[in-house]
């Protein structure tokens, strides 16, 4: 079964309630954690696992034989994202504007191009002291593309039999998320009770029904704000799975990166109920 | 040779558009013959990559030389590459800025 | 003009919250007028502080997906071959393209003998200009599962940018969107001046240190804000220490303080909401402080 963890908004609490989720589990059940917030990946903070894996996340981009290439211009005309440029005498390959299709490779007719990997970032993965196994991936600064990052992580860490997959999803509703969410059986959208969090969620929420999959809703920080978030939810037919208050010694506790489960054990019980609700719905 | 001028419109009397790769217009004008030529510029509304195709556009033109406001670096780099000379002004006619550089009163432009 | 985008590399630090007091305090004098960018497309918080009236709507066509006519597919299914995003769906011998993840390279289209293919431009969003509480506001929604919010970002600070320059503003307010992908690339892009808001918690210094290389990178100042400081003391040293190892000037540190929320939740800043508070205060001379960089720096070329 694959949870993915999601929010509209960011700094809800995604990666608190996906590894306080992983950690409870953990115990009982074989977990597979992939951290695709590869812009911003936080995860090893609270879970601590040793990355002890490193390979190369890469797209494939055009090297021109300028030898082979007599400048016909096809490749750039088929290129969508302007990341070649044939002018009379040379070629230029522009590659942070690629997308590693292959069309120009593909299309041209002297064979003058072959594909050659561009690192985007890194895949890390390794053992959790709980035993679970974790994997991330780290976007290189500077490089623009997260998708093929988190294409990339899922293909290399597919689930065994039996494992329960956490996925802790970036930020926001566009590619990247849509990537790291594809796939799941289930997504809980972690959001907060103001109007800044109920906005996205409500984005959030239209995703999911995008994807076709069912959702759930944990409210972080409750009690700041008004019962709005609520009212949506019931509304839409979302079920609100968990509550967590705020309380300043909780947040002062995350800051440091320990996890929720280790600063108050009485939410391991509520993640496994948790579990077990989101499992039955999903079946 | 010819030299390219960025301007806004594709039309006689257009003034100068300091943007190069979103300018709405080249004119070119051959210094040989005189004659100048309004084309529009088919990156004018582009995203991203506006820098490359306009450079590329005004290369297969043949130009030998561009005075624009700023150029980007990928527009630069394409434009470098092919052996084109880059200017830069802040305003003026068509007529006046080839004139410049033809004098060498134009600076020669970075890729920033 | 001079370009100022407040970034945080982690979502929830305060960026929105931050750029709407920037944005307050702007437009408290001429001298400061501001033209104002809500560039996290994603999830565009901005205007629930700003209290905007769109006076412009406009479609957004973030890219194009490729469609396959069903009676001109003879189901050789080179296009399944070909495609590298798992696009394309085998159906009953005959074959279509799931919108959601084509990525519009158009590939396909090149390799089908059955010229069975075409790319339709899509619809992904909406971009609006509006008048606000404090100032001209350029703003969008992208529509969920959509794909070029880089794309429509650029598209947002051209337009703010070409109306800053034509009606003399001093200034451009960019509301960043979190990460350090696409969309902060696109937003930091041009930038004069970058304003990291960031929180003492270990996520938020391991992202404001990723957001500080992005604009090192692209050679762009950057001025570090540090929020809920005395949420983890050790970690706003750590900051601290960071920023002065590194140059960085801090701007500010601001407290822990729920009363921020509270204006959210009444739809105001907090220096308008609780304007002679002590956080209000830090915000005042946080600004001044933008204020004095600002004016150091030569304008965008």
């Amino acid at each position: 079964m694959i949870i993915a963890v999601a929010s509209g908004k960011g700094g809800t609490g995604k990666t608190t309630v996906a590894t306080s989720l992983a950690l409870s589990l953990a115990p009982d059940n074989p977990v597979l954690f992939l951290d695709c917030d590869v812009e911003g990946p936080n995860a090893h903070l609270m879970l601590k696992p040793s990355l002890a894996h490193r390979e190369d996340a890469f797209l494939l981009i055009p090297a021109v034989d300028e030898v082979l290439c007599d400048h016909c211009g096809i490749c750039a005309e088929v290129c969508q994202y302007q990341a070649i440029a044939v002018t009379g005498r040379r070629v230029l390959v522009f590659p942070e504007m690629c997308h590693g299709c292959g069309s120009c490779a593909l299309n041209c007719p002297a064979r003058a191009i072959r594909e050659v990997p561009h690192v985007l970032g890194t895949l890390e993965s390794g053992n959790t002291p709980e035993g679970i196994r974790f994997a991330r991936g780290v976007l290189t600064v500077g490089e623009i593309l997260a998708v093929p990052v988190i294409r990339q992580l899922k293909m290399s860490h597919p689930a065994q039999i039996g494992e329960t997959v956490i996925i802790d999803a970036p930020p926001g509703t566009s590619c990247p998320v849509v990537e790291a969410v594809r796939g799941a059986d289930y997504v809980i959208l972690v959001t907060e009770p103001t109007q800044f969090g109920l906005h996205d969620l409500k984005l959030a929420y239209e995703l999911t029904c995008e994807l076709g999959l069912p959702a759930g809703v944990i409210i972080s920080r409750d009690g700041i704000g008004d019962r709005e978030v609520d009212d949506f939810c019931l509304h839409v037919g979302l079920p609100v799975l968990l509550r967590i208050p705020m309380e300043r010694a909780i947040a002062a506790g995350i800051a440091q990166g320990l996890p929720l489960v280790s600063l108050r054990p009485e939410y391991n019980a509520l993640f496994k109920e948790l579990f077990l609700t989101v499992a039955g719905v999903s079946q | 040779m010819k030299i390219a001028v960025s301007v806004k419109a594709a039309k006689s009397g257009a003034a100068f558009d300091p943007r190069f790769g979103r300018a709405g217009a080249f004119v070119i004008v051959d210094t040989n013959t005189g004659e100048q030529q309004a084309v529009a510029n088919p990156a004018a509304q582009f995203g991203g990559g506006a820098g490359i195709r306009a450079a590329e556009f005004l290369v297969r033109h043949d130009v030998e030389a561009v005075i624009s406001g700023a150029f980007g670096p990928k527009a630069y780099d394409v434009l470098h590459s092919s052996g084109v000379r880059l200017y830069q002004a802040k305003s003026g006619t068509v007529d006046d800025l080839v004139a410049r550089l033809l004098k060498g009163d134009l600076d020669a432009a970075e890729g920033d | 003009m001079k370009h100022i985008v407040v970034l945080s590399g982690k979502g929830g630090t305060g960026k929105t919250t931050v750029t709407a007091v920037l944005a307050h305090l702007a437009s408290e004098d001429p001298g400061t007028r501001a033209i104002l960018v809500d560039a996290d497309v994603d999830a565009a918080n901005l205007e629930l502080l700003l209290a905007p009236s769109i006076i412009e709507t406009h479609e957004f066509v973030g890219g194009q997906v490729a469609v396959i006519a069903a009676d001109l597919c003879s189901g050789c299914g080179l296009c399944a071959d070909v495609c590298r995003f798992d696009a394309v769906r085998a159906n009953n011998g005959l074959y279509t393209i799931d919108p959601m993840a084509c990525e519009g390279c158009a590939t396909c289209k090149t390799q089908c003998p059955d010229a069975a293919i075409t790319m339709l431009p899509q619809v992904s969003g909406r971009w609006f200009f509006s008048t606000s509480r404090y100032g001209p506001l350029f703003h969008a929604r992208l529509s969920p599962a959509q794909e070029s919010s880089g794309k429509l970002v650029t598209l947002l600070k051209q337009q703010a940018h070409a109306q800053a320059v034509q009606e003399c503003y001093p200034l451009m307010i960019v509301d960043g969107p979190p990460g350090i992908g696409c969309p902060a690339i696109a937003a930091v892009s041009g930038a004069d001046l970058v304003i990291v808001v960031t929180e003492p918690t270990a996520a938020g210094i391991h992202d404001m240190q990723r957001v500080l290389e992005l604009a090192a990178h692209f050679g762009i100042r950057s001025l570090v804000c540090i929020n809920k400081a005395d949420l983890y003391p050790a970690g706003t040293e750590q900051i601290m220490n960071h920023c002065q190892q590194n140059g960085l000037p801090v701007v500010g540190r601001l407290p822990f303080d729920l009363s921020i929320t509270e204006a959210m939740v009444h739809g105001q800043t907090i220096t308008a909401y609780l304007p002679n508070s002590p956080v209000s205060r830090v915000l005042r001379e946080i600004w001044q402080g933008i204020l004095t960089f600002v004016h150091e720096q030569p304008a965008v070329k």
